[in-house]
């Protein structure tokens, strides 16, 4: 459930920036790195996004406003393994900044307002429990409310072992969330972001109308390990990533992180039955400085202004 | 060693005291790992055991219209006292040919989309579901990963989320994961005395959390995957009795067993409209973890 094997281990725990490209071991300035959006400008590498810097790549600045969820059990099992399940929380939430894998949120993009979820693997593994399953819930109510479409953004390695059978039922939970979400004509996407395993992929994230993958994401049910010690099959490398899962028909795109903004506000556009006229998908840089500046920049930035005159004339049209 | 003026060791003792002792006896049996073992025993009754005493006229249908036909899973219609069920569960198999005919109830992509079928045939001829689980868990293979495993088991579980008629599960042994929940995803879900229901196995989760597999039995406990345990935590509706030394060779009584609570169960649920079992259904899985008190989890992002 939770990934293991050392390759994989060493790749999301190395520092960024200190030891180089995880992927090809060169040294890239830290800066140069934000700037392209924490994707290898040598390799294509995508590295790790935090749940802050996913928000800041994608949203509109200023407009996230978060979802207050609370009312969970938080420790329904008194789990105890060689720590106690609270001390872990506490742990992560220290290390992390957050207060739980799952944050919830109504912005707009581009202009386009939605409500996006982020499950964030740096948070006890992205693992799904009580409270990502009612973050998943309350969120998705609030798009039925708003009549905004659905985007979640996902790496989790499954759900969270130490709430027992309490997190194999937010499995459950969540596709009922999207029962009710689907008597409604309101889109729901998915971004699979490295990795996506487990019981939030064999649940919410691959019950989407639309599914996006991150270049390179580690997209399976079983982890190598458990595979092994149960089939006895190695698993070849690069097996279960985001190309593979095209070509296999389980995803609809594979999108690179600096496509990935105008795509989803394309697709967002699209699906809610408006007309998309952004035309080339010019590749984002980040939102200051780069974003502003340069050829590449304003001609970004006038097809975002093409997407937000084209999304009122949408919102014109339903009224 | 001597402390020094003002450094105190005492938390630092405590806490290496605590793991010491979390690490002795690890590998102890517990008692929920003598409940694993029973459910997992070859000898104990599985879904083809117990189907011909609760429905004689059992026609086993095969197929998912797709591509295959997965042993793992069986399912078929019969009468269950007087009235047409479609029956859909996992068969383990108990001697070693059968069970690697079966795969060891690990069910491939087919298997869940042979299942949604059945659960589709059923609603559109109005006829109640019910579902024996059985399972270590869906198949780790590398063919079921590119056949879609995750999609398959998350379309399932969409089937049984939205099904217009009746849907009741019994698990008869071994309850394993997100194989288990896509058939289990239902109405009203039973265990009998010593079957399991478990988000990972024991060995799966002492080796993650533990870094030590010699320490399932302590996982078995912690996890709370025993039918006493999660009937007291409110996440299933009843127990099976099971006669004393368990299940093994009385698939006679236990299946009487398990028709009358069936029964009961569908003549209760059978007054209900339609939309009225949908709307319940969706309440009853949306209030999973939810605290009654004053337990307040976790608050606003950011």
């Amino acid at each position: 459930m939770t990934r293991s094997t050392d390759a994989v281990a060493k790749k999301t725990n190395t520092t960024m920036g200190v030891d180089g490209c995880p992927a090809c071991g060169r040294y890239i300035a830290p800066e140069a790195l934000r700037d392209s959006l924490m994707v290898c400008p040598l390799c294509g590498y995508h590295h790790p996004l935090g749940t802050l810097q996913r928000i800041s790549q994608l949203v509109d600045d200023g407009s996230w406003e978060g979802i207050a969820v609370d009312g969970v059990l938080s420790d329904p099992l008194n789990f105890f393994d060689s720590r106690p399940y609270p001390a872990r929380l506490k742990a992560a939430q220290l290390s992390t900044g957050l207060p739980e894998a799952f944050a919830a949120g109504r912005c707009t993009v581009e202009g386009v307002p939605v409500g996006l979820g982020i499950l964030d693997f740096q948070f006890l593994g992205g693992s799904m429990g009580a409270a990502v399953g009612e973050g998943f819930w309350r969120l998705t109510e609030h798009c039925i409310i708003d009549h905004v479409p659905l985007v979640v953004v996902t790496s989790s390695g499954g759900a969270r072992m130490q709430e027992g059978l309490f997190s194999l039922l937010q499995m459950a939970k969540t596709v009922m969330a999207l029962e009710e979400l689907r008597e409604t004509t309101i889109p729901f996407l998915v971004v699979l972001a490295d990795p996506t395993t487990g019981g939030v992929l064999a649940s919410f994230a691959s019950l989407a109308d639309v599914i996006i993958a991150e270049p390179g994401a580690q997209l399976w049910f079983t982890g190598p390990r458990v595979r092994e010690m149960t089939t006895r099959e190695r698993t070849p490398e690069g097996f279960g990533s985001a190309e593979e899962a095209l070509k296999c028909g389980h995803v609809d795109l594979v999108v690179p992180r600096t496509e990935l903004r105008q795509r989803l506000v394309e697709l967002l556009i699209l699906l809610q039955g408006g007309e998309s006229v952004l035309g080339e998908i010019i590749p984002q840089r980040r939102k200051t400085a780069g974003w502003r500046a340069g050829g590449a920049g304003r001609a970004a930035e006038r097809s975002a202004g093409v997407a937000r005159a084209a999304w009122n004339w949408l919102r014109r049209r339903d009224r | 060693m001597p402390a020094l003026p003002g450094i105190g060791y005492e938390e630092e003792i405590a806490e290496v005291q605590g793991k010491l002792q979390a690490l002795e006896g690890l590998g102890l049996p517990t008692a929920a790992w003598k409940t694993v073992a029973i459910a997992r025993a070859q000898k104990r009754p599985q879904f083809l055991d117990y189907i011909p005493y609760l429905a004689p006229d059992f026609v086993e249908l095969h197929g998912d219209r797709v591509g295959g036909d997965d042993r793992a899973i069986v399912g078929g219609v019969g009468s269950l006292d007087g009235r047409t069920v479609v029956f859909v569960g996992h068969q383990k198999g108990h001697d070693l040919k059968e069970r690697q005919l079966r795969n060891f109830g690990m069910a491939r992509p087919e298997g869940y989309r042979k299942a949604q079928r059945l659960f589709l045939t059923a609603e559109r001829l109005n006829l109640p579901v019910v579902t024996l689980v059985d399972t270590p868990g869906a198949f780790p293979g590398l063919d079921a990963e590119r056949g879609g495993q995750a999609w398959a088991i998350s379309r399932t579980l969409q089937v049984l989320a939205g099904l217009k008629v009746p849907t009741v599960a019994f698990i008869i042994g071994e309850g394993g994961s997100g194989g288990a929940l896509a058939l289990a995803l239902c109405d009203r879900v039973f265990m009998l005395e010593n079957a399991i229901y478990s988000v990972i196995t024991p060995e799966g989760c002492a080796a993650i959390l533990w870094r030590d597999a010699a320490a399932a039995p302590r996982a078995a406990e912690a996890l709370q995957l025993t039918a006493c345990e999660l009937l007291e935590l409110g996440l299933i509706d009843g127990i099976v009795p099971e006669p004393r030394g368990g299940a093994a060779g009385r698939a006679r009584t236990m299946a009487r067993r398990i028709l009358k609570l069936a029964v009961d169960t569908l003549t209760e649920l059978r007054g209900l409209k339609s939309s009225e079992l949908c709307v319940a259904r969706r309440r009853r899985y949306l209030a999973v973890g939810l605290s009654s008190g004053p337990d307040q989890g976790w608050s606003q992002f950011p």
